[in-house]
């Protein structure tokens, strides 16, 4: 690990005047502190955003969730709130990393999380990611865990978060704060696609803190959960995951909100399962039939191929659960 | 395994420091020991003496103040130094074990704050009025806490490395209560690899000390 210096945000503006001047947020410092100490992040100071005031989860005048965005992931899967309107959400966090991890890590860092591909990790491995115009080790390499969705020539990584697949089910926003005040992201533009630009992960501008995610208001009632595939039961990254979320009512599907995770550079929404179930009667043939859309589009590497039926699979099952056997 | 810190490269900004193999572990560790009986720093400040030594400037570091076990304690750390680096290397609390180093394993899991953290993934520097419980903190004087019993009770363990992580994780569980069934046990101790594979018998013993057996 480098040597660096170290500040603590007493406020909001002392936050953001240090990050102004090229200091790197901490906050549950669970990626960050593993990074660093892989010589893969490499800050000179750290910013120490802990006691600043974004600790609250309320429910907003449209009937949405406000989540602070130093709320921890233990404390938002726990709370009252998100367990009634949204289990996906809870889900998606009790799924994730171990009980110990999801004391320290907050929502915030979570969506800031970079990539478990070994070869980013590895600082002597070709990686676009880390090192723009190195190359990507994963096109050839071992590839098995690598996204079939949304890759580039540049790169193939998948985004690890299950809660960021979750809030792309979802439609959420995220809160923005920096020097030129306050602005709000749809979810789906705040985490980018590779392209040409890797190193590119997220559409913060530098110095800006994320102050919280809102979940907007859907349907009610509102059927949600979260199914997570992976190669040993718990405490791992997911292979294939889906987040569904369902309107029914007088017996038809009025909305139908579905994503998938470990499949692509980011959470991958599903737009043709979603058009396929609205306006139809739950059934275990409906469930079959907008599955086989799951994979549209998919672009195996060596060792992936798999993922494109496994993810097929994962969205019927998660249908059938949330939606009913019929 | 490696402590935080290697001797530091005298050009970090070009050279990124190497990860430290057993045998420069080793040295770095008798040159330590050497420096520090030649100028009489045993009990000398915590920032490594043998980075000063070849460093020509110090690294950044902080003054933390923090209790640990119930004793108070002000030190001046590395900022890079993670908590579990100053429990083992500076505080000589040495129950508290590095297994992965990068929060894969749980065998540094101590309570901040009253919950269960990584202490590998936690900066000491962040830790300024915390209260952290280690293994060695469970006991009151002879009296073995019910967890540490349960897992002599139930025969939980082989090697004992993973040990101290497995036992103060499961005072977390236990507190959080999700010992509802040996499932929900399983999944809210899957935080803490055991490669004896003792993991049926790990989950007898937080069922016991959970006031279920």
């Amino acid at each position: 690990m480098y040597p660096f210096t170290y500040t603590k945000a007493a406020d909001t503006r002392e936050a953001l005047n240090a990050g102004r001047g090229g200091g790197r947020y901490i906050a549950g410092g669970t990626t960050l502190v593993d990074l660093m100490r892989e010589t893969v992040e490499r800050p000179e100071t750290l910013v120490d955003i802990s006691a600043l005031p974004l600790r609250e989860i309320t429910v907003t005048k449209s009937g949405g969730l406000r989540i602070g965005a130093l709320v921890s992931m233990t404390e938002a899967a726990a709370h009252r709130g998100v367990r009634a309107l949204y289990p996906v959400i809870s889900e998606a966090l009790e799924l994730s990393a171990s009980a110990q991890l999801r004391n320290m890590a907050t929502i915030g860092g979570n969506i800031m999380q970079r990539t478990r591909c070994t070869y980013f990790r590895d600082v002597t491995a070709d990686c676009n990611k880390r090192e723009p115009g190195s190359g990507c080790a994963a096109q050839e390499g071992f590839n098995r865990s690598h996204a079939i969705l949304g890759t580039s020539d540049s790169c193939v990584a998948t985004h690890p978060s299950d809660l960021a697949v979750a809030l792309a089910a979802l439609e959420a926003t995220v809160h923005l704060r920096g020097p030129d005040g306050e602005r709000t992201l749809p979810f789906a533009d705040f985490l980018l696609k590779p392209g040409s630009t890797p190193n590119r992960e997220q559409a913060a501008r530098p110095g800006e803190l994320i102050t919280a995610v809102e979940i907007p208001a859907h349907p009610r009632p509102l059927k949600s959960g979260y199914l997570k595939v992976r190669d040993r039961q718990s405490y791992e990254f997911a292979l294939t995951s889906a987040a569904v979320a369902l309107h029914v009512r007088g017996g038809v599907i009025r909305e139908a909100q579905v994503a998938a995770g470990g499949v692509g550079t980011v959470p991958w929404k599903l737009p043709a399962v979603e058009e396929a179930l609205v306006g139809e009667r739950p059934s275990d043939r409906l469930w079959t039939e907008a599955a086989e859309h799951a994979a549209d589009g998919a672009r195996p590497l060596t060792h992936n191929r798999f993922k494109a039926e496994l993810l097929k699979r994962t969205v019927e099952r998660q249908l059938r659960t949330v939606g009913g056997s019929k | 395994m490696s402590t935080e810190h290697p001797v530091q490269a005298e050009t970090p900004s070009v050279e990124p420091p190497s990860t430290p193999t057993r045998r420069t572990f080793i040295a770095t560790t008798t040159v330590v020991g050497g420096v520090a009986v030649a100028g009489g720093l045993v009990a000398g400040p915590l920032t490594p003496v043998a980075e000063e030594a070849v460093a020509a400037e110090a690294p950044p570091g902080s003054r933390v103040s923090l209790t640990v076990n119930g004793v108070r304690r002000t030190v001046t750390v590395d900022n890079r130094t993670s908590l579990l680096d100053l429990l083992r290397e500076h505080l000589d609390l040495t129950g508290s074990k590095k297994g992965c180093n990068a929060g894969a394993c749980g065998a540094c899991t101590v309570l901040v704050d009253g919950r269960r953290i990584n202490s590998c993934l936690t900066l000491a520097v962040r830790l300024d009025g915390a209260e952290v419980t280690t293994i060695e903190g469970l006991a009151k004087g002879d009296r073995l806490h019910p967890l540490q019993q349960a897992f002599i009770d139930q025969d939980a363990f082989q090697c004992g490395f993973c040990t101290p992580g497995q036992i103060v994780s499961g005072v977390g569980c236990i507190k959080e209560g999700h010992t509802g069934s040996p499932e929900e046990i399983r999944e809210w101790m899957s935080g803490n690899l055991c490669r004896c594979g003792c993991y049926v018998k790990i989950e007898r013993a937080v069922e016991q000390a959970a006031g279920r057996k």
